[in-house]
């Protein structure tokens, strides 16, 4: 799996407390942008069904499934509300040159 | 004959067809503004659910104070409604965790109106899911309430849950020792099973307090205000329920041909929360019920004309369902909007 460093998003580009999508390859992520300013990109698709978390709501440190209101913990991917059980993948997340950037390796 | 089972051949029929867990429409809207609606607030939750015990407590002592008297047929009447049919909005809202923003706030409120409406809390959660997923899709969604080829009379009598709350019992007792239907297990993953079987033996054991407290004090004025409300006070909930998909198409991915948004008046709105605006739920389960006139009032242009009242509702959805019994090819087509049709 690729270590380099794959440039998502500018930074000012999502807004606080909120998520983008960003496809790559044949991959789909959700860039979130936290409250706090922390950026982390995380697998895009939730892990119960066949949604994209891009389209979800982020609230703290939580980002909540736009299907089945699912939620995942954004820093380390577990679930922390059902219907979602499997956790989800966050990948190694910095902001770069004003960019979100982030590596193919959890 | 349709076969509604879930799990069953229709739901072969239904995979093959590109149905289950299929992309559904969703109508543009600018992402800031989605954002803004899909907000939680504590304050407006607990405001509401306090303006519901308030009701809950004042009907409930006027009704005690009037027991012996006919007063008591009304201010029961009135305490039936608020406990067997207002508690359905409450599960639902408190199900999704939308209602409050703090998930533990939407989990005590969750487990207090899946009681009082009858239904076991964990099994309820996993089939709303699927409803979600499969709204309304024969052999998948666990939830369809109206179906075709059925007798118009059973649906009266389920205005006091004559079987509905009968087979909820028989399914807490089963699940009490740890016995689960094949239903349960198309769509509940065995690991919340546990949870099932504590809630129905947590919610029998209630019950069997509250029978016993009869026998206390030789009255049946216990049970008028905890188990038996979930019968009497249910027709509301039905009267509501029946115009949320009833009679519209199965089978198909756009939540605007299943299902109805109707204009309600502020008391039903209280009562039902707001959903009312049941296709803008449908399409966006993650706004609470305090935007969801503003989410229809966004999207509106790209929705079917609402119905301008429950009872135009009603009055489509009742002879439909009759002409469905002996009909099951009929439904109502509900027509979408040019602009968005092409
Ligand atoms: S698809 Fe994400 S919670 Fe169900």
């Amino acid at each position: 799996m690729s270590t380099e460093w794959i440039s998502a998003c500018d930074e000012s580009s999502i807004a606080k407390n909120d998520v983008a999508r960003f496809d790559h390859l044949d991959g789909t992520y959700a860039v979130v942008r936290m409250s706090d300013g922390i950026c982390v990109v995380m697998d895009g698709l939730c892990t119960h069904g066949k949604a994209h978390l891009a389209e979800g709501f982020v609230d703290g440190t939580t980002i909540e499934c736009p299907k089945h209101n699912g939620r995942f913990n954004v820093l380390t991917g577990e679930p922390v509300a059902s219907p979602v059980r499997v956790a989800t993948t966050v990948y190694e997340t910095r902001v770069h040159n004003s960019k979100i950037e982030f590596r193919l390796i959890k | 004959m349709r076969d509604y089972t879930v799990g069953g051949p229709s739901s072969i029929t239904a995979a093959e067809d590109g149905l289950v867990d299929a992309d559904c429409y969703k109508p543009k809207i600018d992402r800031e503004l989605i954002k803004q609606l899909m907000m939680r607030n504590n304050g407006w939750a607990i405001a509401h659910i306090a303006s519901w015990f308030a009701a809950l407590g004042v009907f409930g002592w006027l009704a005690h104070l009037s027991w012996g008297s006919w007063w008591a047929v009304p201010t029961f009447g009135i305490y039936g409604v608020l406990y067997g049919s207002m508690s359905d909005s409450r599960w639902h809202e408190t199900g999704h965790r939308t209602a409050f923003r703090t998930k533990w706030m939407n989990d005590v409120v969750y487990y207090i109106a899946s009681f009082m409406i009858f239904r076991e809390p964990e099994t309820w959660r996993w089939s709303h899911a699927r409803h979600h997923s499969d709204t309304i899709i024969v052999g998948r969604d666990a939830e369809i309430a109206f179906k075709r080829n059925v007798p118009f009379y059973k649906f009266v009598l389920e205005l006091v849950g004559i079987s509905a709350v009968p087979n909820e019992f028989k399914q807490w007792i089963r699940n009490s020792l740890g016995n689960f239907t094949n239903n349960q297990k198309e769509f509940q993953p065995e690991e919340t099973f546990r949870i099932s079987m504590w809630a129905s033996r947590i919610y029998i054991l209630i019950l069997a307090g509250v029978v016993a407290s009869c026998v206390l004090v030789r009255s049946v004025e216990p049970l008028m205000f905890i188990g038996l409300p979930s019968f009497y006070g249910h027709w509301l909930v039905v009267t509501l329920g029946i115009t949320q998909h009833a009679g519209l198409a199965e089978d198909v991915t756009d939540h605007r041909l299943n299902t109805r948004t109707i204009y309600m008046g502020p008391l039903n709105r209280w009562i039902y929360w707001n959903m009312n605006y049941h296709v803008e739920h449908h399409i966006y389960p993650s706004v609470p019920f305090h935007s969801l006139k503003k989410l229809h009032l966004a999207i509106k242009d790209q929705l079917p004309t609402p119905y301008p009242s429950l009872y135009q509702a009603l009055r489509e959805v009742v002879p439909t369902l009759r002409r469905q019994a002996n009909d099951a090819a009929y439904f109502v087509k509900r027509e979408l909007p040019l602009s968005v049709n092409i």
